[in-house]
């Protein structure tokens, strides 16, 4: 009976971890973005939606799956760029009412259009290394769940050594610190800025086409893959990169516990109740140093 | 001034560090009834730190701030202001899209009490406060000179009249201690004479004043009392003219970027 | 002054108690009275965003709660549909206050954040808890509102019921803004700083008007409850929380009858274009992004502005040079 609990909890965690991951990486594309401009971009997770259904759509014209991987990155990250530039570099006024109505206007654009294009139906994308499920004592894991564990670490790491290691990252990382001083040695913000939103685009859709396989691809299946990446970041520390990571894979385990083990209806209540926790009792978050 | 009567403001060992930066280190000095009193000194010297630590939009590391006798430091920025302390700011900061009637009236706001409801539903009690409001507030503009604007919306004021607009808000507030954050700065000449000759007249109305300024022709020809700060400390206090003459003080003001 | 604007408030009633002689089709009637309810709404949630300068994208959710707690508590437990009613606000302004404590403590994001999760989870709540709700089918066997001898169950007697309700609302934030509260609240969207430094406790007045917007929005849901008599999830997701925001921002931020136009535009073009139909949602995110890029202050409104910006450059330009 115990070994039985062990089981079905060693397989929450493993469904609960690879959720988180997709988690985490949309958690870092809103501190990405919040680090450079101060902006909650709604419309991330969008950019999820749209990596998974284009990277479908490219798989049926030429059945590669790392190139229609790296095509649909590519994709999404000049949209981007494009949304950037056209949707919120002209914006005069920036409070954050007017920058939270256009962004959420980006999402419902996005989403609509998406809708016209590829319908309501969803799509499958095939896993990208076969579908046998291997046995981890007594639970089992996919080959797709180690792809997304493994390709999120990847990620992770390469973004934490682009901003520690390269010029362009530091530059970053100087921008987000003091915006002012960052200016006054000549970094250019407004590069910075673009780069952001082509960096977290590009990672939202790396998610979206890492869980595709796992499942299906639908046009709607952005705004809550967004809201949970944003309750993450929260949760972790919004602008950390560490605590989003940790917020995103904790989010996931435990919505993944919580749907097993309580109910499963109330499954995407939980990010939610956790996120008005976090306001509530500490809203810097568990790495966030400010307020 | 009797030596029994304690001043209005006292700020005694006053520090403010942001992150490495000390902003002000253990600054005293004390603000009597009924004078203008004026802080200057250089760029970065720590006068706006002060201004928000008094005001309240800042808390200090250590050291108290104490008004008619009581501990404010650390009090949100609107209890201080229901103390009775008004405040302007460096960069003008007026409410854009209402008018300068408006503007002024919301200076009212701490004395008058219609709440939401009874504000909603025009009870005859709140007609009769709205009507107290708006002429209190007209009265405040004929002061600074501003009434013949009152139906313009404030966002488009020329600057100099903007920072009258401010002044104007702040003393609709009934204030017993008024704030100025370097009133002058943006101001033509002719302009800051007549800013000169309100701030005399408010003293005259028996308002005590602190202000922050960066024209020393002003400061010198209003100011009762000047302290000066310079990185952070307070390196001399006194009346103009011995501040004129104090070596620390013309030390700091040549070595450092000082406006005239 | 106020002559002209009783004259106003007189023509609009006026208008209001002869249009349903000419246009007695129940269809019409039924339209005109979901515009009424959709500007309860929208009028709370532009105090909330035109004058508070904070946003709710879970506006549905407080309509939902209205909805349901006179649904489940008329139909089932087969309680006086006006404490019904009053229940409703009550719980709306509970759930309000808890949300916005700690939302309203924190600058710009939070608030949206934390309505947009809220309205998540009242949706999944309205869908999952079926013993109350009925589930994704709904909840059916609402009575209408009476009075002592009347009962308002045709679409003519609704329209007198949520046409009073509508002009009432209207009034009283009409009267809200132009008020001692209703002038901070303008204030505070202004200059924050400035407000605090004059004795106005802002976050207070957030939350105040958080919560009171959240009050429309559940009487709205009550009084939709008892027209449709019946209640389904898909009337209170997000979605619809989106289309609010939309028509405050097509009416215009700070402008109580722009909140009138707001509602009835959105609320008549879906019915009137098909292309509305199939596109509802590109349409929606188009007038969102493309009016909050050009007039931040909304459609009706930046356009006023435009022309008050013209014609006051000119006057003092011409007297201070």
């Amino acid at each position: 009976m115990p070994s039985e609990i062990f089981g079905a909890v060693l397989q929450y965690l493993i469904s609960g971890l690879t959720n988180g991951a997709i988690y985490a990486l949309i958690a870092l594309g809103f501190g990405i973005i919040f680090n450079a401009t101060h902006i909650i971009n709604f419309a991330q997770g969008e950019f999820v939606m749209l990596g998974a259904l284009c990277a479908i759509s490219l798989y049926q014209v030429f059945p590669s799956l790392p190139a229609a991987f790296l095509g649909s990155t590519l994709l999404v990250t000049l949209l981007g760029l494009l949304f950037e530039r056209l949707a919120l570099r002209p914006v005069k006024d920036r409070s954050p009412l007017t920058l939270i109505i256009i962004t959420v206007g980006g999402a419902v654009l996005l989403k609509g259009l998406a809708m016209l294009w590829w319908g309501k139906e969803a799509y499958n994308l095939p896993p990208f290394t076969g579908a046998t499920p291997l046995h981890l004592g007594p639970a089992t894991i996919l080959p797709q769940n180690l792809w997304v564990l493994g390709v999120a670490a990847l990620l992770v790491a390469g973004l934490e050594a682009f901003f520690r290691l390269t010029l362009t990252g530091k530059a970053m990382r100087a921008c987000a610190y003091n915006p002012v001083a960052a200016r006054l040695v000549g970094i250019p913000a407004m590069r910075m800025v673009q780069l952001s939103f082509g960096l977290s685009a590009a990672l939202g859709a790396a998610g979206g086409i890492l869980i595709a396989p796992l499942t299906l691809g639908v046009y709607d299946m952005g705004t809550m893959l967004g809201l949970k990446g944003f309750s993450a970041a929260i949760l972790g520390g919004l602008g950390s990169s560490l605590g989003g990571v940790l917020g995103g894979l904790l989010l996931g385990v435990a919505e993944s516990l919580a749907s097993g083990l309580i109910s499963s209806g109330y499954r995407d209540a939980v990010a939610f109740f956790i996120l008005l926790v976090v306001l509530f009792v500490r809203p810097q978050g568990l790495l966030g140093g400010r307020t | 001034m009797s030596v029994a009567e304690a001043p209005l403001l006292m700020v005694s060992e006053v520090s403010r560090a942001f992150g490495g930066l000390k902003a002000l280190e253990g600054v005293s000095f004390a603000v009597p009834r009924g004078v203008i009193k004026a802080v200057i000194g250089p760029n970065g010297a720590g006068k706006t730190t002060l201004f928000h630590l008094i005001s309240g939009f800042l808390k200090p590391d250590r050291g108290r701030i104490l008004f008619q006798g009581q501990e404010i430091q650390g009090r949100p920025a609107h209890a201080v202001a229901a103390l009775g302390i008004a405040r302007t700011f460096q960069l003008v900061q007026l409410f854009d899209h209402m008018t300068v009637l408006e503007n002024v009236m919301v200076g009212r706001h701490r004395l008058s009490r219609a709440g939401l409801l009874a504000g909603a539903l025009h009870l005859p009690w709140t007609r009769r406060e709205e009507a107290a409001i708006r002429e209190q507030a007209y009265g405040a503009l004929e002061l600074v000179g501003l009434s013949s604007r009152a139906a313009q919306p404030a966002g488009f004021l020329p600057l100099g009249l903007k920072r009258l607009l401010e002044i104007a808000r702040a003393l609709a507030s009934e204030p017993t201690l008024l704030l100025l954050d370097e009133p002058a700065s943006g101001l033509d000449q002719a302009e800051t004479e007549r800013l000169g000759e309100l701030i005399l007249t408010l003293k005259a109305r028996g308002l005590t004043l602190l202000l922050v300024e960066h024209d020393m022709s002003l400061t010198m020809e209003v100011a009762d009392e000047i302290a000066v700060l310079n990185y952070g400390r307070l390196i001399a206090e006194g009346p103009p003219r011995a501040i004129q003459r104090h070596p620390e003080v013309i030390a700091a003001y040549l070595g450092s970027d000082w406006q005239e | 002054m106020r002559g002209a604007r009783l004259a106003l408030w007189g023509g609009f009633a006026l208008v209001l108690a002869l249009l349903p002689l000419g246009w007695r089709n129940d269809y019409y009637l039924s339209l005109l009275n979901f515009i009424g309810i959709h500007t309860i709404l929208v009028v709370g949630l532009n105090l909330l965003m035109g004058y508070a300068g904070q946003i709710s994208l879970g506006h549905a959710a407080f309509f939902g709660v209205g909805a349901y707690t006179s649904g489940i508590l008329t139909a089932t437990y087969g309680v006086n549909p006006w404490l019904a009613l009053v229940a409703g606000l009550a719980l709306a302004a509970g759930l309000a206050f808890l949300i916005g404590v700690p939302a309203l403590k924190l600058r710009g994001y939070y608030l949206a954040m934390a309505t947009l999760g809220f309205g998540v989870i009242v949706y999944i709540f309205f869908v999952q808890a079926q013993r109350f709700t009925g589930g994704p089918s709904g909840l059916s066997g609402i009575p209408a509102l009476s009075l002592p001898g009347f009962t308002f169950h045709t679409p003519l007697r609704l329209y007198g019921l949520i046409w009073t309700a509508t002009l009432g609302i209207l009034a009283l934030s009409a009267g809200l803004v132009d008020s001692r509260l209703g002038r901070a609240l303008r204030a505070l969207h202004d200059s924050e700083v400035a407000a605090e430094s004059l004795g106005i406790h802002t976050q207070r007045l957030k939350l105040l008007i958080f919560v009171w917007s959240a009050l429309y929005a559940s009487l709205a849901g009550s009084l939709y409850a008892h027209t449709l008599n019946f209640v389904a999830p898909s009337s209170f997701d997000i979605m619809f929380s989106i289309k609010l925001v939309t028509m405050v921002v097509v009416g215009g931020m700070a402008s109580i009858w722009g909140s009138l136009l707001g509602a009835g535009v959105l609320t008549v073009l879906p019915e009137l274009l098909v292309v509305f139909h199939d596109f509802e949602v590109v349409l929606f995110g188009a007038i969102l992004m493309v009016v909050m890029i050009f007039l931040p202050r909304g459609l009706v409104r930046g356009l006023l502005d435009l022309w008050e910006y013209r014609h006051f450059r000119r006057e003092s330009g011409g007297v201070s040079g």
